[in-house]
């Protein structure tokens, strides 16, 4: 790790300062991702701005209609709520399942979604959700938020406040762990909402999370999920899979999450 | 039996300081005035070193020295097994520099290090040191390496990189067999490379006494006399009585803290240089790129067999990676560890053996868990599953024609092992009915009514450890000998201090040792102290490995204590005024028989010390005894390992559900310790089968150099064991004990492909490598379910 400026802000409005006086600042948040990544000397930020202090940041709320999160909450916070259970329990599980309990206890739904690993669980619930990613600056529709892999529309000193997910008919989150590292060697969302079924995979595209249309238009006319449709050639193949099964892992992941959301 | 004696489980003395953060390993150690290490290592796998311009290094802040391979003119790290080739001649043997010098052969090869007040300061410092690369091709496998052409990794000192050809056994006289042979089956296979990955990674402070000459090294080792012999005698010059080694606690070995390693030499000898103690610890990416990796063999077998099934010959060549040095015991792992074995439980008659060691540009290969062992039961008991299917033989019927029997005993392989006790359908028959594998196809059809491929495997394994006789092993190359050394100091008031040159890193031999005691002494365990791991402490040890610590670290112990007592006797004697013949001891407590004299341990120990009435003209004061004791043979645990999978043809993932392992450890100290040692041996040796992968790119670049690449097994990847023992006793030691460290990842592998090769035998799978990963099961399932006229 390089030396740096440790900021601790306790609210949102003092975070953005922060931000926008720095150098080259980065925002830390349940620090999963960006301590190894410094410690590993793969980043040098000028200045941290840690959010743990902003307590704005933190909590959930539901309207029957519309799970709201806090960027700040936690992975476990997450899995335990009773309002997530209730309004998207597919939600929870997923939540519930990303790493292990050290990591759930630090991580954040703000800091998954922002860094945006390709192998990541909640951009994909994100994205079939049809979530609103709510910042300091606007409000992005999951479909314009995530632009390839590791890369967001976020700007440098935009901060994610909290994401609003519209409830869905019903939902499932199928997931194939990379053995080694348990983050999604594919996973697939799918939601079932008044607009049709949506799907999300994850892990499987050299471009990060996608839209498998695909898949959502056999959903929609009633058929049995496969991933024939899906280019192999935009997919990832590394030590652990091949494009080839990683396209035909889309297929019973999908098949999977769609008979598990009933 | 007592309830601290032998047979007890009681639980771990060490425990409490383990589980409570108390315990102190190298890098817990700090000493006033200490400064930091960081060893700068190549990102290349080979290439030539033009040029190292340490000067900006050598002025960042904070930095007390910096030192290359040029400033570092010291012997090669020594390897500690001479093996010779087929026509006598020795071994290549290249030079292996601590600091690199002109050339780079592995990714993680150390090229300079930095001395600094703060880690971070030597680590900054070290991305301002320019290192001249000329980059050169790099070979990482090891059939490859041999191939014409490759890049060579030392050069003229090691032509076609081959480090040996060795043989063992009679080519031609196996070549008859084959003649008569009604059958023979041949198999090709892999036995995959595996980094070991103990939990506490790997650290060393090097201290220089400038008042004494003495140096001193507190290093994470299962060793540390082993240490000061190599890294003294032939590295750094310097002898026993200026280098103190201490081995403190150390949190799990594996074999992979058995070698003595470079960096061990670099804070030794920078200390002496900076004249301040220096403190290194690996960082989890060092570990992958410097710990010795295991494994890593590429085999053709091929088995003659009558017409009724019975072995009539044996053939096996193998290539084995030796990395880019020779390790200290590496030489000896493919060779005296793996040939020997592969008699296994079987008659067969006429075997030969056929080993190439060959240098790649890959980290160092040695010793790991098993060490051989699991090499040559992994291809004998492929071969014998295989060959059972090949002849439509049931494949526990076939191992039971080709046993050697319970009465055979000592029995003489071919291949130079003499075993002496066993017992291979007593532990067969015991896991089988453990594990209900009568009922099996009753659960593989309750499984396929799931959508589940259910297959059963078994493993009947024998293994050689306990090592070693020194004459046998000095014989055949062993540059050391094997025995082990223990002292026993009673105290004036009875309470008693074990000093062992065996060194716990995991094992529990603060309890197990301690229970010898209080059987042998019949005084309680609070009483007892196990002292390990520091060479001016210990008058001498050879240190843990090849589940040596019990079979010759503890009868050094038995020894020393029969020595005791035999004292402690006389003295009794001379209180009670008994003649010493007529003296009995038993359960703490002297006496003569057909009297009522009595006097207990504690009073003798007593007197030993205030020797106010004392027979001064025929014994010494005090109570001390020490012993050596070297092996009369190997000891040669044995067993049978079942494991039940179920294969979801979907994704091709694996499930363990069952994992029934008898193993035959000897006479069993504390069962609950030893349970713990084969649930873990089984925990390695199912990582080795279905999940732990190390992968080089061809150039030569690590590619699972972390935990998100690297898979080690974890809890859910676990069945619940079923494990027990199931003991004949050893026949040349007093306990009667084997070893039971490395039977678990001995004899499960095979067990759990032949299972997934079972489970995957109706879609027409027949071979599978290691690790067993989902993916390759599912191509495995494609490429079985194409068309022949599609392939
Ligand atoms: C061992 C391990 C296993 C894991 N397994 C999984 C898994 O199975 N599935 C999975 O999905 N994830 C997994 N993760 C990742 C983890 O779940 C975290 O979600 C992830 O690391 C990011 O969240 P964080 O709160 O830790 O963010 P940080 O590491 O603090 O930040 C990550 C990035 O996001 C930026 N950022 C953070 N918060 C905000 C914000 N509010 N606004 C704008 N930018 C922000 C930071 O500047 C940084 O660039 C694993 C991590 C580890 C260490």
């Amino acid at each position: 790790m390089y030396e740096f400026s440790y900021h601790k802000p306790s609210s949102v409005a003092d975070a953005a300062k922060a931000m926008g006086s720095a150098d080259d600042p980065k925002i830390l948040a349940g620090g999963q991702t960006l301590l190894p990544t410094m410690k590993q000397r793969l980043a040098s930020p000028s200045d941290v701005v840690s959010l743990r202090g902003c307590r704005d940041l933190v909590g959930i709320s539901s309207d029957g209609s519309t799970l709201t999160i806090g960027a700040m909450t936690t992975h476990a916070a997450v899995a335990a709520s009773g309002d997530v259970q209730k309004a998207i329990p597919a939600l929870a599980a997923l939540a519930g399942n990303i790493g292990d309990a050290q990591v759930r206890n630090r991580g954040t739904i703000g800091g998954s979604l922002a860094n945006n690993d390709p192998a990541a669980d909640y951009p994909s619930a994100a994205l079939a959700l049809g979530a609103t990613i709510v910042t300091t600056k606007r409000e992005l529709s999951a479909d314009n938020f995530f632009t390839g892999m590791f890369e967001t529309a976020l700007e440098e000193d935009e901060i994610i406040t909290s994401i609003r997910f519209p409830v869905p008919q019903a939902a499932a989150y199928a997931k194939f762990d990379n053995p080694a590292s348990r983050y999604a060697l594919v996973g697939v969302f799918f939601a079932k909402t008044s607009d049709g079924p949506r799907v999300a995979v994850t892990g499987a595209s050299q471009g990060g999370v996608f839209r498998a249309k695909d898949i959502e238009e056999q959903i929609a006319a009633g058929k049995t999920p496969d991933s024939s449709g899906i280019a192999e050639n935009s997919l990832n193949a590394d030590i652990h899979a091949t494009a080839a099964y990683r396209k035909h892992l889309i297929g019973v992941m999908a098949k999977r999450a769609v008979a598990a959301a009933g | 039996m007592s309830a601290t004696g032998i047979g007890a489980s009681v639980k771990r003395k060490e425990d409490f300081r383990f589980l409570t953060g108390r315990g102190n390993y190298t890098d817990d150690i700090n000493q006033p005035n200490q400064t930091y290490a960081y060893i700068l290592r190549s990102p290349h796998a080979h290439a030539k070193i033009k040029g190292i311009d340490t000067a900006a290094a050598k002025s960042a802040s904070g930095v007390v020295a910096v030192f290359t391979g040029e400033d570092m003119q010291v012997g090669s790290i020594p390897c500690g097994w001479g093996v010779n080739n087929k026509d006598g001649s020795p071994m290549n043997e290249p030079f292996h520099p601590a600091l690199a010098q002109g050339k780079v052969r592995h990714v993680g090869d150390q090229v300079a290090v930095v001395i600094a007040e703060t880690y971070s300061q030597a680590k900054d410092a070290a991305e301002l040191i320019e290192v001249d690369y000329e980059e050169l091709p790099a070979v990482t496998n090891s059939e490859k390496a041999i191939a014409p052409g490759a890049p060579l990794v030392h050069d003229d000192a090691a032509p076609n990189n081959m480090c040996y050809d060795w043989e063992l056994g009679d080519e031609a006289e196996v070549d008859a067999e084959f003649k008569n042979a009604a059958h023979v089956v041949s198999i090709d296979l892999t036995n995959n490379r595996l980094v070991p990955n103990a939990m506490e990674p790997r650290a060393a402070i090097g201290d220089y006494n400038k008042g004494t000459g003495e140096y001193t090294l507190y290093t994470t080792s299962q060793n540390p006399h082993v240490i000061r012999l190599l890294m003294g005698a032939f590295v750094l010059q310097l002898p026993e009585h200026k280098l103190r080694v201490v081995a403190p606690d150390v949190g799990g070995g594996f074999g992979s803290k058995i070698y003595h390693y470079a960096e061990e030499a670099i804070v030794t000898w920078a200390a002496g240089k900076v004249r301040r103690p220096i403190k290194w610890t690996a960082e989890r990416s060092e570990s992958f790129l410097s710990d010795a990796h295991g494994r890593d063999h590429i085999s053709h077998a091929d088995l003659a067999l009558d017409k009724d099934g019975k072995f009539l010959g044996l053939k096996v060549y193998t290539k084995a990676n030796m990395g880019a040095y020779l390790s200290t015991f590496s030489t000896c792992v493919p060779t005296y560890l793996y040939a020997t074995l592969l008699a296994g439980v079987y008659t067969t008659p006429k075997i030969y053996v056929n080993v190439k060691a060959i240098f790649t540009n890959t980290v160092p290969v040695d010793a790991y868990r098993g060490a051989g062992r699991p090499e040559a039961t992994y291809l004998l008991e492929r071969l014998v599953t295989k060959a059972a299917k090949q002849l439509g033989m049931d494949q526990v019927a076939i191992r039971q024609k080709n046993f050697i029997p319970a009465d055979a005993f000592p029995y003489q392989t071919p291949v130079a092992l003499q075993y002496d006790s066993g017992n291979y359908e007593a532990t067969l028959k015991k896991a089988m009915e453990l594990s209900k594998w009568d009922e099996f196809p009753q659960r593989k059809a309750e499984a396929a009514k799931r959508g589940k491929l259910r297959g059963i495997g078994i493993s009947t394994y024998l293994e050689a450890c306990g090592i070693a006789p020194s004459a046998v092993v000095g014989s055949l190359g062993a540059r050391a000998g094997l025995f082990e050394s223990a002292n026993v100091r009673v105290h004036p008031t009875g309470s008693v201090s074990i000093y062992t040159g065996s060194h716990s890193h995991g094992q529990g031999h603060e309890t197990t040792f301690a229970q010898l005691v209080s059987e042998t002494l019949g005084i309680p365990l609070e009483n007892i102290n196990i002292e390990h791991g520091d060479t001016n402490r210990i008058a001498f040890g050879m240190g843990t490995y090849g589940s040596r610590s019990l079979a010759v670290g503890g009868e050094a112990i038995m020894k020393a204590l029969g020595k005791v007592v035999d004292k402690a006797s006389k003295i009794a004697a001379h209180l009670m005024e008994a003649s010493v013949e007529d003296v009995e001891f038993k359960d703490g407590k002297f006496t003569v028989a057909g009297t009522d004299k009595e006097v207990d341990f504690g009073t003798v120990a007593l007197t030993a010390y205030v020797p106010h009435n004392y027979p001064h003209e025929t014994l010494e004061p005090g109570l001390e005894e020490n012993a050596f004791y070297d092996p009369m043979n190997f000891t040669y645990p044995g067993g049978c390992h079942i494991c039940e999978v179920e294969i979801d043809p979907d994704t091709g993932t694996t499930q363990i559900v069952g994992m029934t392992a008898v193993d035959d450890v000897g006479r069993v100290i504390n069962p609950m310790i030893v349970e713990g040692q084969i649930h873990g041996g089984l925990a390695q040796g199912i990582g080795q089968a279905l999940l732990e992968s190390c992968e080089y790119d061809d150039s030569g670049q690590l590619t699972s150099g972390s935990y998100m690449d690297y898979c080690m097994p974890r809890a859910d990847n676990l069945p619940n064991f079923m494990a027990t023992t199931e003991s004949t006793l050893c026949a040349h030691n007093s306990l009667g004990v084997k070893g039971c460290g490395e039977v678990g990842a001995i004899g499960s592998p095979p067990a759990v492909i032949n299972a997934v090769l079972d489970a995957l035998h109706e879609l027409g799978v027949e071979d599978i490598s290691m690790p067993a990963t989902p993916q390759k099961i599912w191509q495995a399932i494609q490429a079985a379910s194409m068309p022949a006229a599609a392939e």
